[in-house]
């Protein structure tokens, strides 16, 4: 039986992964790594990653070190291989071949290896096993990034198409204070302002709503035309109605995140049961303090998914209604001159800001939400 | 015209007996739903005295939560008439003149036990002291005191229905009316419950109305015992209780304890038609 359970733990993903880096490692050895004829051995910083690869995986094959150590020791590894294979592939761009494609995929596995490893550590100490867990997605984001510089200047793909995350950094710190402005523009302004009036605005309605049964009826389908408006239609009209600067991007945004977080309110507000709302019947409780003390931390799980949708529609609206007039700074303008122009590097940067903005204010939410809806069984429960 | 002894006789007899907390005259209820209306309850007539601990007993259906929730004006009757200390039902509810227990804890979750328990004193503005005084004092009642601090989830059920009645009882009501507070835990804690309600009874003299479909637990509790069946709602036997007042436990073996029950059942056996 011992036998049985001890072939299963070595034939596992780890061992697999491991078996695999060991091929492209081999592989590597017997074939060209860039065109013309330079093999592997040609290029000393390609040889030291190979190197690096091959310990790795005979290492793991064996079954060494299979402890937590050893899994940081892996992860630098495979970060040093990272490190000698990308200089490298920078003198030789679009001469990429197999010998080279080998160590990638190598260099891949290892990352994944690696990942895989930290997912089943088992810490006890909590704030470690937080900076694990945020290891984790930021290590694969990393792997990621590397395989498209990889690909991107292994393949000699052209800038217009998909230039390489290092060149699209090199934009990025280079232009930094017309990011600055185009940031301030569009998020600052537009999508922050925006987002507040047409969240909190929302909110009152629904408030409404349920103080006004006959608003029900007129108000929520009104609602819902407006949250069926096309954006290509509405952002010329807000532009002629609001002039070229960001207020009409903020009314784009305000009717964009108006109808979910109507919507949400509305639900949630009916979500307190029946027993809980005899309770305070009870009470004497009249309609402020019901809603106060009931009926909107109830309703606060609801009120929270339409922030978080609303976080990233709001992104989206103030970008694309820049696309119909504005002055000449804003993140929406800049993409659509600059890929009118050809410097898709800078519209890259862009994205890549719009992106990271997007995923913090997200974030935020989801922060914030966490502490309100701490009672919350989706919540109490993930804390453990 | 009344006669002067006549007289006499109400005089007395108004001395003798103050009014009841609680008085039910010839009470209706029905709904109407889709399927045609349905005889909740049906010709009700009951008096309930201060310092009484009365059961409702029966089987579902019988009406006897409708028949407290009438009592709290969380339904309206149909037909009849009814006071709560004197007065309609919604007079006594906003004059906050009872606490209710539901069948469930209904504890906020996004509340702490004691912010749970302040919360019908937020509504009734009391002062921070004041709530505090009464948040201490109910919670060492019901033996919770030291989980000020937990949340509802963090408690057993047992505790988290012990929580629920020091909320009832921080309104400091002379009137405590109790929808099958037990029904969901089990005989052990239920006992134990059962025991510290009875002490709390003693205690404060309240009236308690309590809702129950567990004979030994309604035979227990009560000094007076309502029987009620179903289809449509009415009551089938009133059993006045000669059980002393200070009970244990152990009262359930004695031949006393068992006579009365036996009634109870031969009550609920009668009102009940197993035709359908």
């Amino acid at each position: 039986m011992s036998s049985l359970v001890d072939i299963r733990s070595r034939f596992d993903t780890a061992a697999l992964l491991a078996g695999g880096i060991l091929l492209c490692v081999v592989i590597a050895v017997f074939s060209t790594a860039f065109e013309p004829d330079r093999t592997v051995f040609d290029t000393p910083r390609l040889a030291l990653g190979f190197g690096f690869l091959a310990i790795l995986g005979v290492r793991y094959s064996l079954g060494f070190a299979r402890h937590m150590a050893g899994d940081v020791a892996l992860g630098v590894v495979a970060a040093l291989s990272a490190w000698m294979l990308i200089p490298v592939v920078h003198q030789h761009v679009g001469e990429a071949a197999s010998g080279f494609w080998a160590l990638a995929v190598a260099y891949w596995l290892a990352s994944w290896l690696f990942v895989e490893r930290m997912a089943a550590w088992k810490l006890t100490n909590p704030s470690l096993t937080r900076a694990v867990n945020l290891a984790i997605p930021i290590v694969f984001g990393i792997t990621l990034l590397v395989l498209w510089e990889l690909a991107a200047k292994g393949f000699g793909i052209p800038k217009v198409l998909l230039p390489a995350p290092s060149e699209i950094w090199v934009r990025l710190t280079g232009s930094v204070p017309i990011l600055w402005a185009d940031f301030q523009q569009t998020f600052l302004k537009a999508v922050l302002i925006g987002y507040a009036l047409g969240c909190g605005s929302a909110f009152l309605t629904a408030i409404a709503i349920d103080r006004v049964p006959f608003l029900r009826r007129g108000l929520l389908p009104i609602g819902n035309l407006v949250s069926a408006l096309p954006i290509i239609g509405v952002a010329p009209i807000m532009v002629m109605w609001f002039g070229f600067d960001w207020p009409s991007k903020a009314a784009v945004v305000i009717i964009m995140t108006f109808f979910p977080m109507l919507v949400n309110t509305v639900s949630g507000l009916a979500a307190a049961d029946a027993m809980q709302k005899d309770l305070m019947r009870t009470y004497a409780s009249n309609y402020w303090q019901t809603l106060i003390k009931l009926r909107l931390p109830m309703a606060m799980p609801f009120i929270f998914n339409a922030l978080k949708i609303n976080s990233t529609l709001a992104l989206i609206g103030a970008i694309v209604a820049e696309f119909f007039g504005t002055p000449i700074v804003g993140m929406g303008f800049r993409i659509s001159t600059e890929v009118g122009r050809m410097n898709v590097d800078m519209v890259w940067a862009e994205i890549a800001i719009a992106a990271l903005a997007g995923s913090l204010f997200y974030g935020i939410v989801a922060l914030l939400e966490r502490a309100v809806t701490f009672w919350h069984p989706s919540i109490r429960g993930s804390r453990g | 015209m009344l006669t002067a002894s006549e007289i006499e006789d109400g005089l007395e007899d108004a001395m003798r007996k103050p009014d009841p907390v609680i008085d039910i005259d010839n009470l209706s209820l029905t709904f109407e739903t889709n399927d045609g209306p349905v005889h909740a309850l049906s010709d009700i007539d009951l008096k309930i005295e201060e310092g009484d601990f009365v059961s409702f007993i029966g089987p579902s259906g019988c009406g006897k939560t409708t028949l407290l929730r009438v009592i709290a004006d969380l339904e309206q009757p149909t037909a009849g008439s009814i006071t709560v200390n004197g007065v309609s039902p919604e007079a006594a509810r906003l004059a906050r003149a009872y606490g209710y227990v539901f069948q469930a804890a209904a504890l906020y979750p996004w509340r702490t036990i004691a912010k749970n328990v302040a919360l019908p004193l937020e509504i009734m503005g009391l002062s921070r002291d004041e709530q505090n005084r009464r948040i201490a004092r109910n919670m060492e009642l019901v033996n919770l005191s030291g989980f000020e601090k937990k949340f509802p989830w963090q408690l057993s059920g047992g505790m988290q229905q012990r929580a629920s009645i020091a909320r009832a009882l921080a309104v400091e009501p002379d009137l405590l009316l109790m929808d099958e507070p037990f029904g969901a835990l089990d005989e052990i804690v239920r006992d134990h419950l059962n025991e510290q309600l009875l002490q709390l009874w003693a205690k404060t003299n309240k009236t308690v109305v309590f809702v129950t479909h567990s004979i030994p637990e309604a035979v227990f509790l009560s000094s007076k015992i309502v029987v009620l069946c179903p289809r449509p709602g009415r009551i089938y036997d009133v059993i006045e209780s000669d059980l002393p007042r200070e009970r244990t436990l152990d009262i359930r073996e004695t031949p006393q304890f068992l006579k009365i029950a036996h009634r109870v059942r031969e009550g609920l056996k009668a009102g009940h038609s197993y035709e359908d």
